[in-house]
């Protein structure tokens, strides 16, 4: 009896423990820029794509520079 | 309307904006709501730099016009009106259509202030004709 309890409390807390980890991965909001241009279109750009890496450098010195 | 006025302004309206410079195409600082001005300049040459690099990563005939980048450190908005631009920084997640809305009018409302955008031709007076006696009219009244 004793040893079955374990062996669901033991469950319970590696599901537990795996959710927070799923979270912490994936729940977090991912940089992004979106860029809009003259002739009404707009392309978005997230953080992990060449693109969002060439521009994500300015934005964060900019944000850097406003809070100095 | 004055650059610096149109600045408070938009401090005032939108709660949003923790920081806004106005800066023209060669990243010369227009005016500022931060006061040090070297971090106004870094802000100013940072966005230039930012609408560059966007302009340059799409290669046609429509230009950028306007960006927003959002972080988890807080969001950043540049906008472009030919050769007068505005970045502002806000906190995160901001109400972007109206932080757009709010950085335009900012924008608009100090053109014309030392600005390069050309002031609006001032519209031509109206005048009224005056009336033309008829002759008849004229010979009655000698008469």
């Amino acid at each position: 009896m004793k040893r079955r309890l374990l062996t669901v409390l033991g469950f319970a807390s590696g599901v537990a423990a795996a959710s927070v980890v799923v979270r912490r991965q994936f729940g977090r909001k991912r940089d992004r820029i979106d860029v809009y241009y003259e002739d009404g279109s707009m392309i978005s750009y997230v953080e992990g794509s060449p693109e969002a890496q060439t521009l994500l450098g300015p934005v964060h010195e900019a944000l850097r520079a406003s809070r100095a | 309307m004055d650059v610096q006025q149109a600045l408070a302004d938009l401090t005032e309206i939108s709660s949003q904006i923790e920081a806004a410079v106005l800066f023209g195409s060669g990243g010369a600082v227009q005016g500022t709501t931060l006061a040090d001005e070297a971090a106004a300049k870094a802000l100013a040459d940072a966005a230039a730099s930012l609408l560059e690099q966007a302009d340059a990563l799409r290669t046609g005939e429509a230009g950028v016009t306007q960006l927003e980048a959002a972080t988890a450190d807080g969001c950043l908005f540049v906008v472009r009106d030919g050769d007068r631009r505005i970045a502002a920084t806000t906190v995160a997640e901001p109400t972007v259509g109206l932080v757009f809305y709010d950085l335009k009018s900012c924008l608009r409302d100090s053109a014309g202030s030392g600005g390069g955008a050309a002031p609006e031709p001032e519209k031509p007076k109206r005048t009224r004709k005056k009336k033309v006696a008829e002759p008849e009219e004229a010979a009655a009244d000698e008469a």
